[in-house]
């Protein structure tokens, strides 16, 4: 398949051998499960059960809330023994409510939803209410409601669904298995997807460096006319939606729209085997693959873990640390978020837990930039990170945004290739926060002022009205002073104006 | 542990200041090793003058700056700075002049302009061209080659009193072939004449090689071409500058030797003499003052090459690599600003893409 070329990119030492060739294992039960009611993008399930209540395997725990947001389920049978704050996987380390179970060992199933036979016949609505019920978001890490993103194709006109298995973060080989053991699973689940968005291909794009995935998933998707597998070139970012979309079919997203807008939806290799599981059998998601590896990790695996298991259980599962790690990461060392301890969750977006050793991280303090160029060329989105930091190290963030800090995907390629060691992306992160408040607060304070303005004007007529009708009164009280005329009221406030108040 | 809040990356590429600063040394190895060899133990001397000088006032400065010394000294970048200008002074000067050439390059030119990175022109050659402005007969007193341990070198006492003494011997000196063509030129003799002069200027061979009349570390184009190789494939530089610089001065040497061939010397003189290697290929790719993008590269270094070949075809001074870098220094700014690559999704103008399934 002709591929088309991907502005920069970095070729950073992928580290993968660790756990490439590990396969998939189960890790039994921990003796408790710490289910986060927020594992997602959008508004926090609502727990359904109280502190005490019997749960089976598989059942509804929380509900979901809003337009945009996800169900939790147990992940074994057991007992509730607690719904309280428990620190979240987030860089903050801030708590979040938590419902705790206890499994009572037996692993009982809950009466699932039946299986839909043959998914391919079914209207679309029905399988967005599957997978919405199941719970799926999305895996790859941005851990958006996968259902949300299947009803695009009701909004828009598309032709492709591309599965993402590029897998181009460092360490990382949760997908690169999960391609290898479950081809037919991720290949079933990616029609189901594309069938529900009304997409009449499907491509499943890998990179080049896990020759074994591609050959099964060609293998797999050999007798299915409208799958195809496309090995993509090594270069990170490759698995940022926007690229993978632009090296696959040469359409460039242009800046605030969403690749459905070019006709592409794409959703990541693990998410697909979710929603097969959850089509096919009903099953919703309560287990996740997480690569557990780095330096400082004993024995790095690829785990099927409980969603809701301790981390530190996990890596207690991969034989411990045998040296003391110098930073603990959720996700891939490029995107991946800080860990501010062991003692939070897995969640459904959780792909990787590294513990990185220092000569792995290899930082050094911040010299001067010697305006070397590089993050320049390698900037997948045609950024200037020199220009935008210096900015933002003056707090000059109008002359950043005019650059382009809003149309950073915070890939790192700028920070790991910067010879100065300057943290680039934080620089970034936090002028993208500071920039999203100050349009909030600009947008708030442009409609307070709409709305003080209807507000005078309002009274202002209502004042002209009242004189009006003052001075007919006084000219009808002069020619006939019995008239009587019904005093004009002013109006009542509205809604927005109470708001205003 | 640390669990101090910082965004990613967790992995970073083995690369450091330093680093680039050691392999740009180490890339200039070969062709100032070869002129020190060439030039003998006064161009050892006044390189060693120059390069201490820079390290002792970057010293200065930064500690004034209440900045810690030793993490800015072990950047390198001071040594660099006095090997770039000890490279371009005639390899026979008195020691003041690697001493004041260093006060203006690190003092002047780097650090009252904020230290490393801050810097617009590159100081080296700021060092160099006030110099050359204040001291026009030293900075162009050129001598032949007399190679180390050959008969006629200088002995290690002749060179203490020629670096330290003051004692330039006045029988050794010699024109650069820019210069001789230069002088001869203005008593109107044409070039065609004056190049055939092979016992007054060497052969482009010897000039190729480096056998001739230079500076301290210019006159091997060979050995920097080498040098420069090295760089391109240890990614520290990009093709774009040297090309850019070479090509358009090659190009115009060649146009206008076409055109009137007694008043124009050829673009291979032009590529062969001079700074023409030296500038190209570890002058104007000095990362701080120039353009942070490939195409502002290229437009910079098509700059350089003009400038350089304006100024030593029209202007008072036979050689016009120095000069050509700092005017174009001045303008990176404004060339950085006009060459910022296209944003993904949005047109040049920074609009976001019209909304079409084809390739933009």
């Amino acid at each position: 398949m002709k591929l088309f070329q991907v502005r920069g990119g970095i070729h950073p030492d992928y580290r993968k051998e660790g756990t490439s060739e590990k396969p998939i294992v189960s890790m039994p039960l921990p003796t408790a499960l710490y289910i986060p009611l927020q594992q997602h993008i959008g508004a926090p399930a609502e727990a359904l059960v109280a502190e005490g209540a019997l749960v089976k395997k598989g059942q509804m725990i929380a509900r979901s809330q809003g337009a945009v947001s996800a169900p939790q389920h147990a992940a074994t049978s057991g007992r509730i023994s607690a719904i309280a704050q428990i620190p979240a996987p987030h860089p903050s380390g801030l708590s979040q409510l938590t419902i705790i179970l206890e499994p009572d060992g037996k692993d009982e199933w809950v009466e699932l939803p039946p299986p839909i036979a043959d998914p391919f016949t079914v209207d679309a609505h029905t399988i967005h209410l599957r997978v919405a019920e199941s719970g799926i978001v999305g895996m790859g890490g941005a851990a958006f409601p996968s259902a949300v993103k299947l009803t695009l194709g009701t909004q828009k006109k598309l032709d492709t669904l591309l599965l993402n298995g590029a897998e181009c973060e460092p360490y990382l080989t949760c997908d690169d298995r999960l391609m290898r053991e479950y081809a037919d699973e991720v290949i079933d689940g990616a029609r189901i997807m594309a069938h529900a968005l009304g997409a009449p291909r499907v491509l499943i794009a890998i990179e080049q460096n896990k020759p074994d995935a591609i050959a099964i998933m060609t293998k797999a998707a050999a007798s299915i006319a409208a799958v195809e597998v496309v090995s993509v070139p090594v270069q990170y970012p490759m698995g940022s939606e926007r690229h993978l979309v632009q090296a696959v079919t040469g359409r460039e997203t242009p800046a605030r729209k969403l690749t459905a807008d070019l006709g592409v939806v794409v959703h990541n290799v693990a998410t697909a085997r979710a929603v097969h599981h959850a089509v096919r059998f009903g099953r919703p998601l309560i287990s996740r693959i997480v690569t557990v590896s780095g330096g400082a990790i004993r024995d790095p695996n690829n785990v099927e873990a409980a969603i809701g298991t301790k981390v530190s259980d996990l890596v207690e599962f991969c034989g411990g640390f045998s040296v003391r790690p110098e930073r603990l990461v959720n996700g891939g060392p490029m995107m991946g978020q800080p860990l501010p301890s062991l003692d939070v969750p897995v969640v459904k977006g959780m792909s990787g837990i590294l513990g990185l050793t220092a000569d792995e991280i290899n930082d050094s303090p911040t010299n001067p930039c010697i305006r070397c160029g590089t993050c320049v060329t390698i900037c997948p989105c045609g950024l200037s990170p020199v220009d935008m930091s210096s900015f933002i190290r003056k707090d000059n963030l109008e002359s950043a945004a005019k650059l382009g800090v809003m149309d950073c995907v915070s890939c790192g390629s700028c920070s790991w290739v910067c010879p100065s060691h300057i943290p680039l992306v934080h620089y970034f992160n936090y002028a993208k926060g500071m920039l999203n408040d100050l349009d909030r607060e600009k947008r708030k304070n442009d409609r307070v002022k709409t709305l003080v303005e209807a507000h005078m004007i309002r009274i202002e007529k209502a004042a002209e009205a009242k004189k009006a009708a003052l001075a007919a009164k006084k000219s009808a009280t002069a020619a006939s002073p019995a008239a009587t005329e019904p005093h004009p009221a002013s109006p009542a406030p509205t809604a927005e104006e109470k708001v205003n108040a | 542990m640390t669990l101090a809040t910082t965004s990613g990356p967790f992995t970073h590429k083995a690369n450091s200041v330093q680093k680039v600063m050691t392999t740009v040394l180490l890339a200039l190895l070969p062709a100032t090793a070869f002129d020190i060899y060439l030039f003998g133990w006064p161009a050892l001397f006044l390189f060693i003058v120059t390069i201490a000088s820079c390290v002792a006032v970057e010293a200065v400065c930064v500690s004034y700056a209440d900045r810690p010394a030793k993490v800015s000294l072990s950047d390198n970048s001071a040594v660099l700075t006095g090997w770039l200008m000890a490279a371009s002074l005639p390899p026979w000067s008195p020691w003041w002049i690697g001493l004041l050439g260093a006060i203006f390059a690190i003092a002047l030119a780097k650090h009252a302009f904020g230290g490393l990175g801050q810097n617009v022109f590159n100081p080296a050659m700021v060092g160099r061209t006030v110099l050359l402005v204040s001291f026009p007969v030293i900075m162009t007193s050129w001598v032949l080659p007399h190679p180390l341990f050959s008969a006629g070198a200088p002995s290690f006492a002749d060179a203490i009193a020629i670096t330290f003494g003051g004692h330039m011997p006045d029988t050794v000196s010699a024109a650069s072939a820019l210069g001789y063509v230069k002088t001869e030129l203005s008593r109107g003799i044409p070039v065609t004449q004056s190049m055939a002069q092979v016992a007054q200027v060497p052969d482009l061979m010897d000039m190729a090689l480096g056998y001739r009349a230079g500076s301290m570390g210019e006159t091997s184009a060979i050995l920097i071409l080498f040098g420069g190789l090295f760089l391109l494939y240890k990614r520290i530089i990009s093709w774009h500058i040297p090309v850019g610089v070479m090509a358009t001065l090659f190009l115009m040497g060649t146009i206008f030797h076409l055109v009137d061939p007694a008043r124009f010397t050829t673009g291979q003189f032009h590529l062969m003499s001079g700074a023409t290697f030296l500038g190209a290929f570890f002058i104007a790719t000095d990362y701080v003052t120039s353009p942070v993008s490939k195409t502002g590269q290229l437009i910079f270094a098509a700059g350089v090459g003009l400038l350089a070949w304006l100024i030593r075809t029209f202007a008072g001074y036979p050689e016009g690599m120095a000069f050509a870098v700092l005017l174009m220094n001045g303008l990176t700014p404004i060339i950085d600003q006009y060459t910022r690559p296209r944003v993904f999704g949005r047109s040049r103008t920074g609009e976001p893409l019209p909304l079409t399934k084809e390739k933009p």
